[in-house]
């Protein structure tokens, strides 16, 4: 047995964006070292999914559905990708560098001893191993890294590699299999999750509109809260404005807040500090508003625009409204 | 000889930077232009330990030495003046002053609850009529029994509104002659009847600073209150500058490294002609003599701290940090604007506060012209130092963070 | 309660972070840090002692200048501090130093918690301590924003964990790993008796044969990955378009309008 395996995460049956992009980077090692392409799809009535996961190019899907595996744990998840391992010996295994991507990866390498590279951005097979480009010291630095062994494991980046075009017609495989672990042995239990609601989340967002210090305060935000609304984007911040108390750290784009990778980022009233620019500076389309023309913004941007956010953003929103019809 | 910074130093350099950087920076401008002080500024640096920082902890303090206290000055002026001036005269001209010259028992009673920060501390010398001229002074001080009655009035006292104790300079023998041998000095509490104060307003810099008068009208001091001998307050009021003035240059090292921190990075990221600012030769000769006067009123405040620290008197040392560093600080800050062309005229950027809050440390704590005096009079013979009946103790690590309580003052 | 802040030292945020000739990652003279993210966890490791009277210890795997990372932390009030290292682990990757960890962390027996930064900014990962927690055979609470509530009696926590979709609440027993996001806290700063403290201390270094592996299982040659090279990343293409803005209204549609060219709207 062989193959390389692709974990398909899902919130309530929900599946993550960064899970087909996974399995379009698998689909690509799979053939090139002419193995099978095989999902993961562990939940409770998620036999939709696994179809789905053929659908996005995986060959078989193996499914474990299971009131066990509803929400997702770590111990559950870990101990039936491990007990799959053993009994598959996958070549390689790929998921998506998301909360639960990273620590479902990171538990199995401790378990079974592979080396993981994590949140790549770039992904290669080498001479028959994973060689991967990931950020480091936050963005600053990139980093060419190669795993050994026999199973090699990897975490992508949300939004770093594309989405693949699904296709209906492909078929596969689906196998169910047996969860591990009985509840009882399951120490964590999940109370719980309060979702934040009508709000973009910010890794997923095509569109991101961000505003720093030069808002001046928690109502500053409203124009780009405005912008962002009719782009159907997300609102971010610089840590100034977090710092600030201005908008919740959830906001906070940059080295210690999120890394993000839109197609379209709309800075406002933010200067460009080093770590902020850590967190943004792969986004297809950097648009800055600022007052001041040298801010280090403008090296980055695309697209510049030197004067007050505040009559560039609802001037910016209303133009949208106008061209999108929305 | 060791130039080099110990690694309890680095660490109370790199906290204090942060609180500045974290806490006042942000917000500092708003205040100034409001000619307000922070309201985080004294409660916070109370609450942190910054208020008693070279103090020994038996006194309630955090038991650092002196060069600590320039490392403390110079991050906290780094961000805003008015900050550094609290250290000034809180520390510098009062809570120095109670270690080098009061009993025990004031000690106890004064330099604790300052040091902890739960009282704070001031300096009043200068009065309306009596600057330079410190010998000129009018407050007088007549005793009546257990009690000295004080009437005047003084004038450019920093935190003049906001501290609890005031080191008070008045005349208790009108007679003496020369006449400062007739002065002495007095512990008065703001809480004594007859004690009022009020703020200055209209001043060119340090507008987040409180500078007020104090006036004094029959207000009756207990005798244990007066610090040293009747007749030794003018030794004490020269001694203290001896404090306050490391502080001030401490403090504009910290303005000049400012200056040259933020011309920097304006340099880097400016374009003029196609090329950034640093690319200049112009500009780049500006940045090597703000580096020159850096390191040069570094050195210079240094040396005057290992002085300190040794117990050794450091008058001249001291006077020459202060008028260099002073001095150097209003060249840099002025460059700093030169620097930032019309954007540094503008208070969008930090540096013409800069310039403004620069001027005043070449006047207050004895003005250049009376440093190069006292540097002259060193110089030419004319004047040597005399040991004081009490001098600044020497910084010794073992008794500066012992718990116990000292035998004797 | 014993609660084991990990940590370790990292350049400063505001560092400009460059590769040498040699392929070395420099920070020119900025000064090494405590990984931002571990200050959070220190925080929280404090508010246990004051609220619980839990014992707390820093620990790291790394070379001296994670001493900086250790002090730091003592400065904040942690009251022991740890170093585990010697030669056979340079070069380790995240596998060597987990079993390292796990290794210092079974010779000291009684650690209820281990706490930590979501992430070390340095290398982006969290590998080492969700590595570390498998070795052990702990439960690992990841990106918790809260810690609910702990019952020392039983051993069970509760805590918020900041996911994709929103906050979720999770509850299991100790011991246990958790890592920390910044929400959590407000780290405070050393205290000056703390650094009176930190920078007398010298800070014991245990052996990997004190921690009890084999040198085979951490040295360089059982790491899984390796890194090949470090470089900074590719300059963004192109000069920055400066839409001229005397009118707002028209900058906003041709903005806009370019835009919507570019399909990123």
């Amino acid at each position: 047995m062989s193959g390389v395996f692709v974990w398909i995460e899902q919130f309530k049956g929900e599946p993550a964006l960064v899970s087909w992009q996974a399995l379009g980077v698998g689909r690509k090692l799979a053939d090139e070292i002419g193995e099978p392409l095989i999902a993961l799809v562990f939940g409770q009535n998620v036999g939709e999914l696994a179809q789905k996961a053929i659908h996005y190019g995986a060959d078989e899907a193996l499914v474990a559905d299971d009131q066990t595996l509803a929400a997702f744990r770590v111990e559950p998840y870990a101990a039936l990708v491990t007990k799959l391992i053993e009994e598959r010996s996958p070549r390689f295994m790929l998921a998506g560098a998301t909360t639960r991507g990273r620590d479902l990866m990171g538990t199995v390498a401790g378990q079974v001893g592979a080396g993981l590279l994590s949140d790549v951005i770039g992904l290669d097979v080498i001479d028959g191993n994973l060689q991967a480009t990931r950020p480091i010291y936050a963005g600053k630095l990139l980093s060419k890294e190669v795993a050994e062994g026999d199973f090699q494991m990897a975490t992508i980046r949300n939004r770093a590699f594309p989405t693949p075009d699904p296709d209906e017609s492909r078929t596969g495989t689906i196998t169910q299999v047996e969860p591990v672990m009985a509840e009882d042995e399951i120490t964590v239990k999940v109370e719980g999750v309060e979702e934040a609601v009508g709000e973009v989340s910010l890794t997923d967002a095509n569109i991101i509109v961000s505003g720093g210090r030069g808002v001046g305060g928690p109502e500053g935000f409203e124009p780009v809260r405005e912008l962002a609304e009719v782009l159907g984007g997300a609102v971010g911040a610089s840590r100034a404005a977090v710092d600030a108390g201005w908008i919740p750290y959830a906001h906070q784009v940059g080295q210690t807040g999120k890394v993000v990778s839109p197609d379209l980022y709309i800075a406002a009233g933010i200067s460009g500090a080093i770590q902020h620019l850590a967190g943004m500076r792969t986004s297809k389309v950097i648009v800055a508003v600022n007052k001041d023309p040298e801010a280090p913004i403008f090296s980055v941007a695309r697209y510049g625009i030197v004067n007050d956010l505040f009559k560039v953003l609802p001037a910016l929103t209303k133009a949208f409204k106008e061209k999108l019809g929305r | 000889m060791d130039f080099s910074l110990s690694e309890e130093h680095l660490m109370v350099q790199r906290m204090v930077r942060e609180f500045a950087q974290k806490e006042i920076s942000p917000t500092i401008r708003e205040y100034d232009r409001k000619h307000q002080m922070h309201p985080l500024a004294l409660p916070r640096m109370a609450e942190l330990g910054i208020l008693g920082i070279c103090i020994p902890v038996r006194y309630g303090g955090q038991g650092f030495d002196y060069l600590t206290l320039a490392l403390v000055c110079e991050e906290l002026e780094r961000v805003d003046t008015s900050l550094r001036v609290i250290m000034s005269v809180h520390v510098g001209l009062n809570s120095l002053a109670l270690l080098q010259w009061g009993t025990e028992e004031q000690k106890q009673r004064f330099l604790v609850p300052q040091a902890k920060g739960e009282r704070y501390a001031a300096y009043a010398l200068t009065e309306p009529g009596a600057g330079s001229d410190a010998a000129a002074i009018r407050t007088t001080a007549r005793r009546e029994g257990d009690v000295y009655v004080l009437n005047g009035e003084k004038m450019w006292i920093s935190l003049a509104n906001h501290a609890h104790n005031f080191l008070i300079i008045a005349v208790t023998d009108p007679d003496a002659r020369p006449r400062y041998r007739g002065f002495s000095a007095f512990i008065v509490q703001r809480e004594m009847k007859g004690v009022t104060t009020g703020d200055i307003k209209g001043k060119l810099g340090v507008r987040a600073g409180s500078t007020g008068w104090i006036s004094l009208q029959d207000v009756e001091v207990p005798v244990e209150n007066r610090l040293g001998e009747e007749g030794e307050g003018f030794y004490i009021a020269m001694s203290c500058l001896d404090n306050g003035r490391y502080t001030v240059a401490a403090g504009a090292t910290g303005l000049i490294r400012a200056c040259l921190e933020e011309s920097v990075a304006y340099a880097n990221e400016r374009h003029t002609f196609g090329r950034p600012l640093a690319d200049h030769q112009l500009i780049k000769q500006k940045i090597a003599q703000m580096s020159l006067w850096y390191d040069t009123a570094r050195l210079l405040v240094w040396r005057a701290g290992w002085l300190k620290n040794q117990g050794i008197r450091n008058t001249r040392e001291t006077s020459m940090a202060k008028w260099y560093a002073t001095e150097m600080s209003v060249r840099a800050a002025l460059e700093a604007v030169q620097i930032h062309g019309a954007y540094g005229y503008s208070d969008e950027y930090n540096v013409e506060r800069y310039l403004r809050n620069s001027k005043g440390a070449t006047i207050y704590e004895g003005t250049s012209e009376i440093q190069q005096l006292i540097l002259a009079g060193y110089a030419l013979g004319q004047r040597r130092d005399k040991p004081l009946r009490c001098e600044l103790p020497a910084y010794d690590p073992e008794s500066w963070r012992s718990e116990a309580r000292a035998d004797s003052g | 309660m014993h609660v084991v802040v990990f940590t370790k030292s990292t350049p400063d945020t505001a560092a400009k972070v460059e590769v040498d000739a040699n392929g070395n990652v420099t920070w020119g003279d900025s000064p090494l840090v405590v990984n931002p993210w571990d200050e959070y966890a220190a925080e929280e490791a404090l508010q246990l002692k004051e609220k619980q009277g839990a014992n707390t210890t820093v620990i790291a795997v790394g070379p001296e200048m994670d001493n900086d990372a250790l002090k730091h932390c003592v400065a904040m009030g942690i009251q022991e501090a740890v170093r585990v290292w010697d030669d056979a682990l340079e070069g380790s990757d995240s596998l060597g130093q987990a079993k390292a960890l796990a290794a210092a962390i079974k010779k000291m027996g009684d650690v209820d918690m281990i706490i930590t930064g979501k992430e070390a900014v340095d290398v982006n990962s969290d590998a080492v301590i969700l590595q570390a927690a498998r070795f052990l055979g702990w439960p690992v609470l990841s990106f918790v924003a809260k810690i609910v509530e702990i019952d020392p009696a039983t051993g069970a926590i509760k805590v918020e964990r900041l996911v994709e979709e929103g906050r979720e609440t999770v509850s299991a027993k100790l011991p246990a790993v958790v890592t920390v996001v910044k929400e959590i806290n407000e780290p405070r700063y050393p205290s000056f008796i703390g650094i009176r403290k930190a920078a007398k201390l010298k800070i014991p270094v245990w052996s990997r044969a004190e921690s009890g592996r084999a040198r085979s299982e951490v040295e360089a040659g059982a790491a899984k990955t390796k890194v090949l090279e470090k470089f900074p990343p590719p300059p963004r293409e192109g000069e920055v378009e400066i839409i001229p803005s005397d009118d707002v209204e028209e900058a906003a549609r041709i903005l806009a309008e370019k835009l919507i060219e570019e399909k990123v709207v």
